[in-house]
């Protein structure tokens, strides 16, 4: 049986590299591929807790978790075909549209 | 024989992971994406949540990469110049500072063995996929609902932000 510690720790190292993921990228997709990252990193934690505490509720959560997911990939993607085709880039440093 | 199981699917995910963030190309990020989501998928099967296995599969794998690698085709950008953000030296720092707070914490862990099992005596001996339907069709209902129409929201709002260009312009 894995110690549930070892679970806690490879979320938290999944959410690290989504964060550093977030941070140094220009790419925009990509940027988003590291949110993706990040929520199954809470994913992964809230399976483990729901295991070794015998709640099933943390599983419903997850459900819920990757209904959000989805709704947020539409709506990013959405988002990023409408800039392109306002600037024709898409890189995160040249979306400065708000300071026209 | 499970302690090999979580280290094989442990390491393919934090290795695809780091390859999400490395490679420049995007397909190539979505590729290892995929990957990740796959030995997740794995790593529910050991923590006996097979349902959710499946639906990170066909949710993650099937719907949302797929969404990801059509909207990389569509714009087509080639990858040139500098493939960091500007501000990097400041990222640097507030990194290191968080993967130092990682590492600190898990050297002050005690990684115990095994929690002494908590008998839950609510849920009957079902499986993992009555149990969840269970418990969402009747605690969870409410929340469900709320759930669909975030998703309704979210179609109507993806429709009008990618077809919207004629009348903003």
């Amino acid at each position: 049986m894995v110690p549930l510690s070892w679970y806690v720790a490879l979320s938290s190292f999944l959410f690290l590299i989504g964060l550093v993921g977030v941070l140094i990228r220009r790419n925009i997709v990509i940027v988003l591929l590291c949110i993706e990252i990040m929520l199954n990193a809470v994913n992964i934690n809230f399976v483990a807790f729901s295991k070794y505490q015998h709640v099933i509720d943390a599983q419903i959560f997850v459900f819920f978790v990757i209904t959000v997911a989805a709704a947020e990939v539409a709506i990013g993607l959405g988002i990023i075909i409408a800039i392109f085709r306002l600037r024709e880039t898409i890189n995160i440093d040249e979306f400065n549209i708000l300071k026209l | 024989m499970q302690m090999a199981l979580f280290a094989y699917f442990g390491g393919a995910v934090v290795l695809s992971a780091l390859f999400v963030v490395y490679f420049r190309n995007p397909i190539y990020s979505a590729m290892s994406l995929l990957a990740m989501f796959m030995h997740i998928a794995g790593l529910y099967v050991i923590l006996e949540a097979e349902f959710l296995a499946g639906v990170q599969l066909l949710v993650y794998a099937g719907a949302i990469l797929v969404l990801y690698l059509f909207v990389v085709m569509l714009l087509n950008v080639q990858s040139r110049g500098r493939f960091l953000q500007r501000q990097t030296p400041l990222v640097a720092v507030i990194g290191i500072f968080a993967a130092v707070d990682v590492i600190a914490l898990l050297l002050h862990t005690r990684f115990y063995p095994e929690l002494p099992a908590i008998p839950h005596p609510g849920v009957p001996t079902l499986g993992n996929s009555e149990t969840i339907g269970m418990v969402l069709y009747t605690q969870y209902l409410f929340p469900f609902e709320i759930a669909s129409l975030v998703l309704l929201i979210a179609l109507v709002g993806a429709i009008v932000l990618a077809k919207g260009k004629l009348k903003y312009r």
